[in-house]
């Protein structure tokens, strides 16, 4: 690059919005890298150790390292990494371990969804059970929302992580923001 | 007044909360809390509207859901109105608006009652008998009437303005219907501990209890009893009881949809509040306790206005407070017409005669009815009535014979018995069962996880309606437990409450009890499609022998309240013409929704910008600053073209076509489908599921890829880059990213699972720019770091990571132009600000932008196809002159064995070719047939048809890409191609119209 240029700065696609009625808040998450991890039952140990994370293997389970890095189990060999600091892909990059991983940090945006109606604006699309007996707080699925695929992980009884594609981020927000006015809990 | 038909003191209404509404423009008074249907009858209105075929006056029937007659159009006095509202249904708001349809020019005076004096022109069947000939009578005549003559009320034309909802709920125990049983059922589970949701059409709970006054429930009335134990159910944590909400259909796995009916009750819903809301339920367990509808009688003149069902009146009086007549009469099969005889007359109506279709009576009935002065006439019928908008009068008779006597009523309660609600059952897939001895279909074994309980069970007694549903209610507690711990627990027995009952729903009649009884006029027994008693013995005499065949030739029960008063009465006069028993002749089944629900409500939040995701790329802003036109490609925007100021789209096509070619452009491409493939086997995978060779492709380097269907067809094309020995970026048609991908995993998993290879997919990840043309490498060369882009280090067809604009990026040499060419591949969030820095210097060197439209004029000019324009679905390699990119050493592919089928090989396929307008000057049609000789009569024989066709300003003439019939042997003939105006000539040419030499591209 020609000496003296500023390198391109990073954009968001709804880092602006902001959405938040009594009950609910709707907000966007900050960047994050996010590894798409696929491997077989009998390399999860090692990849586990190479990114300081124990990988669940229980359906709809997350785990969350030392580090904040989290884990979330979204099939039988398929794992999505979170990580707001480090990049995942340097630690498995060192590893010998069979796998394949793909850099999605760009791919899937993430938005916070809080309150009391956090649950009832979720289900105007989402057909999993939610309730927090089959659906605990470090449960999460690969699901849908309206007409799209979405990964949701329940941070708290009230709180959830909704993670989708970032071409989708816009129908999601629109969704949620349209099914929350009609959501009671 | 809220009525003169209120009485003081009557009803569970607050006199003092008025509400004011209009029906037909006349301005009328309710209270708050009645039903359009109570506050007309408070208003001494029983004329609601026409019917649909006869257009004969007709009234309220019935105090629920069930209601064939009262459908009235409803507003809030706006633009938008509702058709066919069931008026006991809908309750009356302040500034409701009602109107009566399927009249003109007024209800009480309609032209097209002349129907009714006609009706032997109209008897069943009419339609398939009348309508046949002459042909052409059908466009210009039968079908514009019968069009206008379909269907009572009128749709609305504007769009809907009121929002609806929708929500996914999983529960243990789903119970439908809150009277006696459904309650106890939910109390039971509820104590259980399991999740309950209880459900109910009312906009209160208690069923049956809205009229039965004189049960008592723990020395409580009984619907005060509903109240309070609803209130105590909604108290707790684990129970949710939805009112004014109908389940309508009963699907697989216990999936139950609702519509609950949020706003239409309300003067002014808040401007957020939906007008419904969807509940799709998925509970573990289901309890239906839907009841039971009473059937009127069947007699002639009995769908006069003024004639309900007793129990209807029993509602009206004991809840609204809303007496139907002054002076009535009782027609009934059953004892519970005598239980609403008592209570009209003990409200000081005036009960003329009650005329039982039954030879004998219970005694204290009879003892009741004289402590009241009323008389009972058994072993009688009513063989008439008079009165036009409304009942006059009523003539009766001995069964046996004998004269006939006269009463003067101004209202007509009749009960044949009580039909269990057995269509959730139905819906579930469970096979009713004839019970002889009650002569009823009750439910048979459950299908699903649910049971029935209750009056829709055909359990009557109290006591044991009470057990029934209380054992229900704990076992599907202890079953769904036992579903998701795994293990159950007991719970302390709950005891049944103290009951007393006396209403008694014994007694049925089916159909019209006697042919004599129909001698007198029209005995209607499907009074919403006015099919009458004698429309079925038509169907009947006419041949039909299956109920579903007089169904279907009568229309009874296809009306929109599907029979529920009207299919037993049916089935039972076809029963008794065809001398066979009930069961044998059948019951139809019933089917989703139980009542009419709105559009609105099955689409809930799917409209507007929430009908289907609109997708932007990363830079879709700057295209919106750059003035770009957008085209819907899938779900996608793309830029179409940049049109600057004063150019219509093809100058701007034109001038970003020459500009690219002599300067260079930057493209969106975004879009384009992106799959990682990952994993020791990789190159073994994609030597499977692509029709060339990928082994030795080096890291570094690209290929032209073609993926093929198991039938050896085009199924999509792409360029993929080997970015290591284990990791290729595949990229593929924009629309075709998703099944794509699909179809690569399905192959996978199937066919290949012993792989050591993944797929993701990162069309999301990169944001894709396309810099093309001459000056396409000085365009990017300042901003690349780490990458040798010189002609030499990095020819065509070539990738290599590095840093673009300093951001991590994979830098590809292709085109898809023709020229030379890169894409650069950023990090989605980069995308926006890389292109601007692009932008910035290529508008300096005279570039520009260009959308879609260019690039396909500037791809057809080199003769690149676009799977799904260019190929259809049934188009080669080999056609497509493509051959070159099947490897022929191969032993596997998906559709090798396909490409060996015979028709695959024959001679005379479909082969793309190039065309040349002979005149120089007109683009073809694309879709436009081609033929060899244009003077052929017609039909034609048709060789192809143009696949491509635009304007090519490079070529300074119009271009076209076709398949045709031997079409490479045919270059340099001309053939033709006819369109309505003229036939055009064409000369057969190569596919490539520009640079044959393809020197551009490694420039």
């Amino acid at each position: 690059m020609v000496d003296g240029m500023t390198p391109a700065p990073r954009d968001g696609v709804i880092n602006e919005h902001r959405f938040a009625i009594p009950g609910l808040d709707i907000t966007p998450l900050p960047p994050a890298f996010r590894v798409s991890l696929r491997a077989g039952p009998d390399d999860v140990g090692a990849l586990s150790q190479a990114l300081d994370v124990g990988l669940p293997v229980a359906p709809k389970s997350s785990a969350i390292g030392k580090s904040g890095r989290q884990a979330l189990w979204l099939g039988p060999d398929e794992w999505l990494i979170i990580d707001a600091e480090a990049d995942p892909m340097i630690d498995l990059e060192k590893a010998k371990a069979v796998h394949s991983a793909v850099d999605i940090s760009h791919r899937n945006v993430a938005l916070a969804i809080s309150g009391r109606r956090a649950r009832a604006t979720l289900e105007a699309g989402c057909p999993q059970d939610l309730a927090e007996r089959a659906f605990p707080v470090a449960a999460c699925s690969r699901t849908v929302l309206g007409k799209i695929e979405v990964v949701l992980l329940r941070e708290g009884p009230e709180r959830f992580r909704l993670e989708c594609w970032r071409s989708f981020a816009d129908y999601a927000w629109t969704f949620l923001s349209e099914a929350a006015l009609a959501a009671r809990p | 007044m809220s009525g003169a038909m209120r009485i003081a003191g009557k009803g569970r209404l607050v006199p003092a909360r008025r509400v004011g509404f209009t029906f037909d423009g006349q301005a009328m008074q309710a209270l708050c809390g009645d039903t359009l249907a109570s506050a007309l009858l408070a208003n001494g209105v029983h004329l609601t509207g026409r019917s649909f075929k006869y257009h004969r006056p007709r009234g309220i029937l019935s105090a629920g859901p069930e209601e064939p007659n009262a459908l009235l159009d409803v507003s809030r006095g706006g633009n938008t109105h509702t058709p066919n509202v069931r008026a006991p249904v809908q309750e009356v708001f302040d500034g409701l608006v009602a109107r009566s349809q399927n009249r003109w020019p007024s209800l009480t005076f309609d032209l097209g009652a002349i129907n009714n004096f006609l009706s032997p022109l109209f008897p069943a069947g009419f339609y398939y008998k009348t309508f046949m000939w002459p042909k052409a009578a059908w466009t210009r005549f039968y079908e514009p009437v019968i069009r206008a003559a379909a269907g009572l009320g009128v749709a609305p034309k504007e769009p809907d303005p009121d929002r609806y909802a929708n929500r996914y709920i999983h529960c243990d125990v789903l119970v439908i219907g809150a009277g006696l049983a459904g309650l106890l059922a939910a109390q039971a589970a509820a104590e259980a501990g399991a999740d309950v949701i209880l459900c109910d059409e009312q906009p209160a709970v208690g069923g049956a209890l809205w009229h039965e006054i004189d049960t008592r429930i723990d020395g409580e009335e009984g619907f005060e009893w509903a109240q309070a134990t609803a209130q105590a159910l909604s108290g707790r944590d684990n129970v949710r009881v939805l009112t004014r909400t109908t389940a309508f259909s009963y699907q697989a796995q216990n999936m139950v949809a609702l519509v609950e009916r949020v706003s239409e009750h309300v003067a002014a819903p808040a401007r957020d509040q939906p007008r419904e809301r969807l509940w799709q339920v998925r509970a573990k367990q289901v309890i239906v306790a839907t009841g039971a509808i009473e059937r009127p009688m069947v007699f002639s003149g009995n769908d006069r206005p003024g004639v309900l069902l007793a129990s209807a009146a029993r509602t009206y009086l004991n809840h609204f407070g809303v007496a139907v007549g002054a002076n009535v009469g009782v027609y009934t099969a059953n004892d519970s017409a005598y239980a609403a005889a008592f209570d009209l007359a003990d409200a000081g109506i005036n009960i003329l005669a009650i005329i039982d279709f039954r030879d004998e009576v219970n005694e204290g009935l009879r003892e009741l009815a004289a402590q009241r002065g009323i008389d009972v006439l058994c072993g009688h019928c009513v063989t008439g009535t008079a009165g036009s908008l409304r009942i006059s009068g009523m003539r009766a008779r001995p069964r046996s014979g004998g004269p006939e006597r006269k009463w003067k009523i101004d209202a007509l309660i009749t009960s044949s018995g009580w039909t269990p609600s057995v269509h959730l059952y139905s819906q579930s897939r469970g096979k009713v069962v004839w019970d002889a001895a009650t002569q009823r279909f009750l439910p048979g074994p459950p299908v699903q996880d649910m049971v029935t309980i209750g009056a829709c069970n055909g359990t009557d007694e109290a006591a044991a309606l009470a057990d029934e549903a209380m054992a229900a209610g704990k076992a599907a507690a202890r079953l769904a437990r036992a579903a998701h711990d795994g293990a159950s627990s007991d719970t302390p027995s709950q005891s049944r409450p103290d009951l007393t009952v006396q209403t008694s729903r014994a007694g049925a009649l089916l159909g019209a009890g006697s042919r004599e009884v129909l001698k007198g006029g029209k005995a209607f027994v499907d009074f919403q499609n006015d099919v009458t008693a004698k429309d079925i013995e038509l169907a009947v005499r006419e041949g039909m022998r299956s109920i579903e065949h007089i169904k279907r030739f009568t229309t009874t029960g296809m009306a929109t309240d599907q029979g529920k008063t009207s299919n037993l009465h049916g089935l039972a006069i076809a029963a008794e013409m065809l001398d066979r028993p009930i069961p044998e002749v059948g019951l139809t089944t019933f089917r989703h929704p139980y009542t009419p629900v709105s559009f609105g409500a099955l689409v809930n939040h799917g409209r507007g910008p929430l009908f289907d995701p609109t997708r932007r790329t990363a830079m879709h802003l700057a295209h919106e600053q750059q003035g770009a036109e957008f085209e819907d490609v899938g779900q996608w925007k793309r830029p179409w073209y940049y049109p600057q100021a004063g150019e219509d789209m093809a100058a701007a096509v034109n001038r970003e076509c020459r500009t690219v070619r002599e300067v260079a452009g930057l493209f969106d491409a975004s879009t384009l489908g992106k799959i990682e493939v990952v994993g020791p086997d990789a190159a073994k995978f994609l030597d499977l599921v692509y029709t060339n060779g990928w082994d030795k492709l080096s890291p570094g380097r690209c290929k032209y890829g073609i993926m093929l269907r198991e039938d050896g067809f085009i199924f999509d094309d792409g360029v993929v880059g080997r970015i290591a020995n284990d990791r290729f970026h595949v990229t593929t048609t924009t629309g075709g990213a998703p099944r794509v991908l699909h179809h690569m995993e399905d192959y996978l998993q199937t066919e290949y699972p012993d792989l050591r290879v993944w797929l993701t997919s990162t069309t999301d990840q990169w944001a894709v720019i396309a810099v093309q043309g001459p000056k396409a490498r000085d365009i990017i060369a300042p901003f690349v770091e780490g990458i040798d882009i010189s002609a030499e280090a990095m020819p065509h067809m070539s990738v290599r990571e590095g840093q673009v604009c300093g951001v991590a990026a994979r830098l590809f040499r292709v085109s898809f132009t023709g020229e030379t060419g890169f894409e650069v591949n950023v990090p989605a969030d980069y995308g926006k600000s890389v292109w601007d820095m692009l932008w910035t210097r290529a508008r300096a060197l005279g570039a520009c932008c260009y959308g879609t439209e260019t690039m396909h004029v500037l791809r057809a000019e080199k003769g690149y196809i676009i799977v799904g324009q260019d190929t259809d679905g049934t188009v080669t390699p080999g056609d497509a002159g493509l051959g070159w990119a099947v490897a022929k050493k191969k032993t596997d592919f998906v559709g090798i064995r396909g490409l060996k089928r015979p028709d695959l090989v024959a001679d005379g396929r479909k082969q793309l070719v190039g065309l040349h307008s002979r005149d120089g000057r007109t683009v073809l049609e694309e879709g436009a047939q081609i033929v060899a000789d244009p003077h052929q009569s017609v039909p034609m024989t048709m060789i192809g048809h143009v696949t491509s066709a635009y304007w090519s300003e490079n070529c300074g003439g119009p271009i076209a890409l076709a398949l045709v019939e031997n079409g490479r042997q045919r270059i340099g003939e001309t053939l033709y191609v006819p369109m309505a105006e003229e036939v055009l000539a064409v000369e057969v040419t190569e596919t490539v119209f520009f640079d044959r030499a393809g020197e551009r591209i490694n420039g």
